[in-house]
């Protein structure tokens, strides 16, 4: 747990003092990601390398697990928490090995647990240890580097971690799969993370809560999805974007909107049968899957009514199928893409998963708003 | 022809003052190494400071050689050494603190901030930043710092023959005065060759020196 106490940072300047930070007060519970986010010279950065002192807090104090830091050195305080930044800052005379294992040989581990440490690092980020231990930064690509960065900070398995901006400098489609790979970790490490960003879509997808600074203020801190639905003031739904509600897509999978109870017949079905179990589940649409419960087509009522004959003679291809893991952003792409009103849901396994419309989608959209807070308002946009 | 005859038969001689020449500058910029890495390091901390003594350096190596020789016959006549081996090295000393010193300085810093913030914020004392990260980062710089004073004043030593130093300039100052020009001519060519051959064995261990992380 990390707890931040009126912190405030006021920088000396000939003109006037600046203050970064200004009574700055917030908690970060153990195991959860906190983006500070953000436009630049709001006092993001400032409040978090307020938590390691590589700039000293001018008041307010800092708790980490209930301790006071202002009672542990520099030096300590900065071996115990994992540091990250934009530029990944890999030592260029090291080897990778080397580099991981900088923090752990500062805390006077032996060399062997050490090593063994950078191998199992290496492994975790899914590099190969025999090939990447000997290479230098430089042979490594921008995606590879940022790996390693945050596997050295990772290596003495300090509680908690500082990420200034650290996927920053990859480009959009590594940034990706690196975030994905990181949230992979971090929900077994369960690390208390402070997290820069000035991207609101990283902050959506990374943040358990999001604290969004102006001039040094915390102007909100909440859940994603309550300050996209609910931002607290002007600055912060401008900040966040006129498409705030679109974002929130993002937040939610198909899983949890999906209705799984949905008719499903085989291709070789008679119809006359299809059709009874359209009227008892009262449904106008079945979906047509294959042996292995993996969706192939569908059918609906009106085509079928009165004929006789199979299932297959009046099955329609899918247009798509969605992943059930998907996020909901994906999906009403997919529906967009292929002008439809609803998808069928696969599992990891490609077996039917259910069924997902679109006004299921809004409806997960409205669901946060609630009766009492400003629901026509939102309805309306929707 | 005349002097591939006169370098055939003085070879003992000739080895001689090269070898006296080598200990000149061998000796006084192994010195300056040991005096000039320190303080290039040491000025880093103080913009101010480090101007004042980049300046100090830089109009040191204003003054011709020959006129600090000349200073420093009064000086070092009190402790019996007006002339001879030991100007020579102080001098020499003196010239290669600019490129060492502003060579040091330049390469520390320059290393990125970023690297410098990172080694910070992960736990690294001032002191393990500087011999584990901005030392090891800087040691091609500073060698080409060292490759510069030594080439520099292999030159210098040739006119500290004028104060009985001996190396190489012997020859050179024999040749002017007795008018002979295979005597100047060797004394020249062996000065040259030794300034090419001192810089490229220092090449040699500059890479030999320089982190493989940092090879291109």
């Amino acid at each position: 747990m990390i707890r931040l106490e009126d912190l405030t940072k006021r920088f000396k300047t000939p003109g006037a003092d600046i203050v970064a930070a200004d009574r700055v007060n917030m908690e970060v519970p153990t195991g959860e990601i906190c983006i500070l986010l953000g436009p630049s010279g709001c006092g993001k950065t400032t409040a978090l390398k307020m938590i390691n002192r590589l700039i000293p807090p001018t008041s307010g104090k800092i708790y980490i697990d209930g301790q006071d830091t202002s009672q542990l050195d520099d030096i300590q305080l900065r071996r115990n928490i994992g540091y990250v930044i934009q530029q990944i800052g890999l030592f260029p005379n090291m080897t990778v090995e080397e580099n991981i294992c900088v923090v752990p040989r500062l805390l006077n581990w032996d060399i062997r647990k050490a090593r063994q440490r950078a191998a199992d690092l290496l492994d975790l980020v899914g590099l190969d240890p025999r090939q990447f231990l000997r290479r230098y930064p430089k042979e490594l690509s921008g995606g590879q580097q940022q790996r390693v960065g945050v596997i050295r900070a990772l290596a003495a398995d300090p509680p908690v971690m500082l990420m200034d901006e650290p996927f920053g400098a990859i480009d959009p489609i590594n940034r990706e799969i690196i975030q994905d790979e990181f949230l992979k970790m971090q929900a077994e490490l369960k690390k208390t993370i402070m997290f820069v960003s000035h991207d609101i879509d990283e902050a959506v997808k990374m943040g358990d809560k999001i604290a969004i600074f102006r001039a040094g203020r915390i102007e909100q801190y909440d859940t994603p999805d309550m300050i996209l639905a609910h931002p607290a003031n002007a600055f912060v739904a401008d900040f966040v974007g006129a498409d705030r509600t679109l974002k929130r897509l993002r937040l939610v999978t198909a899983e949890e909107v999906a209705s799984t109870e949905v008719p499903v017949t085989a291709r070789s079905t008679k119809v006359s049968d299809a059709l009874h179990q359209l009227t008892v589940a009262k449904a106008r649409r079945a979906v047509v899957i294959d042996s292995d419960r993996r969706p192939v087509g569908f059918v609906t009522a009106e085509e079928m009514a009165g004929a006789s004959g199979a299932v297959r003679d009046f099955a329609h291809p899918l247009p798509a199928t969605v992943p059930v893991r998907a996020d909901l952003r994906a999906v009403v792409s997919e529906m967009f893409a292929h002008d439809t009103m609803w998808l069928a849901c696969t599992d990891d396994h490609g077996r039917f998963a259910g069924v997902i419309t679109q006004p299921d989608v809004t409806a997960a959209l409205r669901a946060t708003y609630g009766p009492d807070k400003g629901a026509g308002q939102e309805q309306g946009a929707s | 022809m005349e002097i591939i005859g006169f370098i055939a038969n003085n070879w003992p001689v000739i080895l001689r003052l090269a070898g006296e020449h080598i200990s000149i500058v061998a000796v006084a910029v192994g010195l300056a190494i040991l005096t000039g890495v320190p303080i290039g390091i040491a000025i880093t901390q103080n913009r101010r400071v480090a101007d004042g003594v980049l300046y100090v350096a830089s109009i040191i190596v204003t003054i011709p050689s020959i006129a600090l020789f000349g200073l420093m016959i009064p000086i070092l006549s009190k402790i019996g050494q007006g002339i001879g081996w030991l100007p020579a090295v102080i001098a020499i000393l003196l010239y290669s603190q600019l490129p060492i010193v502003r060579n040091t300085y330049t390469a520390i810093t320059n290393v990125d901030p970023a690297l410098r913030e990172a080694a910070t914020g992960m736990g690294m004392t001032p002191f393990q930043r500087l011999t584990r990260l901005e030392i090891p980062i800087a040691i091609p710089v500073i060698m080409a710092g060292v490759r510069t004073a030594v080439v520099m004043n292999i030159g210098v030593a040739a006119i500290a023959a004028y104060i009985g130093a001996g190396g190489l300039g012997v020859l050179i100052a024999r040749g002017i005065s007795q008018t002979d020009p295979r005597q100047l001519v060797t004394g020249a060519l062996a000065v040259s060759l030794l300034a090419i051959v001192a810089d490229w064995a220092l090449l040699q261990l500059q890479k030999r020196l320089t982190p493989a992380g940092l090879k291109r």
